[in-house]
């Protein structure tokens, strides 16, 4: 058990001042589920840091805190240089949550729209994060019209539009298939590079973490807790010949490995027999 | 979104197996005789109803013949579509209320759930006490003849629009509700922008069920009061023909009023069509 592993990362692009510190978060539902156990985690300007671990270990609950759309029931959060207020944190759902009915345009608007900005004032920011995202010529299509994949676009175009310092992902690729996945990989590393926010990904996914991340917090169920704190040594940027070379396979097992035994952990409280199966 | 286009340029060139070619035959011909059956049935009804007047020798005060409907439908025109009028006014505004009381006060249950706690209640007992039990009450307390026919076709028709707009507002998907939360979004904005719009094809559906109510309502309220004499809509003609032994103009009100039934039946499923054709399955599920 390495809880709050000493962040000291090598080389890699990001390990900025600190930006956000979880001291002994923990959170308990009304229905006495213990989803969180306590967490200490230091994140960094400009990291990219991706919460990795199995059902039922709390990251999408961490990711819900730090978002502020829940409330810890132990510990607390510290933003470093001052609380950011809402306009600095990007949210990005497992669905791409769009509005049905609206156009492209109107759900990447709709952050700005919320905020004030009137539709003329706010068009110039709108079609540059819809290029960024490489949706040009879909700002009037309504989401039916488009895939999957390009559904998740035009969500990272919306919660990317104010500019956020901070962009918070669950699992935004798991429901698509594998080449959309790796594509949108591509761009949102492309995006991140760019913009230089910090990223907070949740994931399913030992070979998407290793390729995104900077960082790897993995993380154990029952009780919800940080295993390990792992840096990912590779350097930026990343394209498809990262994903195929010794370095990457190397530090997917590497990750691997943590993640089972992060899964054959048991903290010390009810266990249900070991858990083999690896991603 | 190119490949759709390019399989309609290139139909005709296409080779069918059999299997297809019966397939597409089969959609064609469903697609005639879906218009063409119930036309062909209501026609042999028709031919079948005018033959049993002229068999049994029926005596028109009992059962006219089409043609004695239809040339009474001309002759009463004045009288009929006079009358008419008066029960589309009762009718649309009736309707127009029903839209109004229901979105609002869905509105407002929306707000908070010790209002919709408290008050749908009431809004249930309103809907499941038959009208005519309660019309000798409104007779009472309302003197207004036009007012009492509006209150009881009100009361027949606002409640499918409340249930179903309220559902609508509480039926909105979590994580966009956390979306606005994050964007700071006032009630007000999450009610403009989120919740209305989602509660849009519940409110549609209720509208539908609500446009047949209110028409329902208004000649039910008619009949009712009718006692006084003054109302002049199509129910009145209909008690007066009855009195009278007047079947064929008897015939020619029933047939107004169902068509007009009909007419809104069909006017608000375009209005749903065209609001909810570009993003919500049920619009989409009829362009096939």
């Amino acid at each position: 058990m390495t809880a709050a592993v000493p962040t000291t990362l090598a080389g890699s692009q990001g390990s900025g001042a600190p930006l956000l510190a979880l001291h002994g978060v923990g959170k308990t539902f009304s229905n006495g589920v213990a989803a969180l156990d306590t967490i200490d985690l230091t994140i960094n300007e400009g990291d990219f840091l991706s919460l990795l671990g199995p059902s039922g270990c709390g990251k999408s609950t961490a990711l819900r805190i730090i978002a502020g759309l829940s409330t810890p029931t132990s510990g607390g959060l510290d933003w470093r240089g001052g609380a950011l207020d809402r306009s600095g944190i990007g949210f990005v759902f497992q669905e791409p949550t769009l509005l049905p009915w609206a156009s492209v345009f109107d759900n990447v608007w709709l952050p700005l729209r919320l905020r004030g900005v009137s539709k003329a004032k706010a068009a110039p920011a709108v079609m540059e994060m819809l290029a960024r995202v490489h949706l040009d010529g879909f700002a009037q299509a309504v989401p039916r019209e488009l895939s999957g994949g390009m559904k998740m676009r035009v969500s990272i175009a919306r919660a990317m539009v104010t500019k956020p310092r901070v962009l918070l992902m669950d699992e935004p690729f798991a429901a698509l298939d594998e080449i959309t996945r790796f594509k949108l990989n591509n761009d949102l590393l492309e995006l991140w590079q760019d913009e230089r926010f910090t990223a907070i990904f949740v994931t399913h996914s030992v070979f998407e973490s290793v390729f995104l991340s900077s960082r790897i917090v993995v993380m154990a169920a029952r009780p919800g807790r940080v295993f390990k704190d792992m840096p990912v040594d590779a350097p930026y940027p990343r394209d498809e010949a990262f994903r195929t070379s010794p370095a990457y396979a190397a530090l997917c097992r590497e990750a691997s490995d943590v993640l089972s035994a992060a899964m054959n952990a048991n903290g010390g409280s009810g266990h249900d027999g070991p858990n083999h199966d690896g991603h | 979104m190119t490949a759709p286009i390019m399989t309609g340029t290139e139909s005709r060139a296409v080779r069918l197996d059999a299997e297809e070619a019966r397939r597409l035959r089969q959609q064609r011909v469903e697609r005639i005789g879906r218009w063409l059956l119930p036309l062909a049935i209501m026609i042999a009804a028709i031919w079948f109803w005018d033959r049993i007047c002229v068999w049994n020798e029926i005596p028109k005060y009992i059962l006219p013949r089409p043609l004695e409907v239809l040339q009474t439908l001309h002759d009463d025109a004045g009288l009929l579509f006079t009358s008419l009028l008066f029960t589309l006014k009762i009718t649309f505004l009736s309707l127009l209320l029903a839209v109004v009381g229901g979105v609002g006060l869905s509105v407002l249950f929306a707000q908070s759930k010790w209002v919709e706690m408290s008050f749908f209640p009431f809004a249930i007992v309103l809907q499941v006490t038959p009208i005519v039990a309660i019309f000798p009450l409104i007779n009472i307390y309302v003197n207004n003849q036009t007012a009492k026919l509006l209150l009881c076709a009100w009361i027949v028709a606002f409640f499918p629009i409340l249930s179903n707009t309220t559902l609508g507002l509480n039926s909105v998907d979590r994580n966009l509700r956390d979306l606005f939360r994050l964007n700071g979004a006032s009630r007000w904005q999450e009610l403009w922008h989120l919740r209305l719009p989602a509660a849009m094809p519940y409110f549609l559906g209720g509208l539908k069920i609500a446009g047949g109510l209110s028409l329902i309502g208004a000649v039910v309220a008619e009949f009712v009061a009718g006692a006084s004499g003054q109302a002049s809509g199509l129910a009145s003609r209909i008690i007066e023909a009855g009195y009278r032994l007047n079947a064929p103009r008897l015939f020619a009100a029933l047939i107004l009023i169902s068509l007009t039934g009909i007419v809104i039946f069909l006017v608000l499923s375009l209005i749903s069509h065209l609001v909810l054709r570009r993003w919500h399955e049920s619009a989409l599920k009829q362009e096939g």
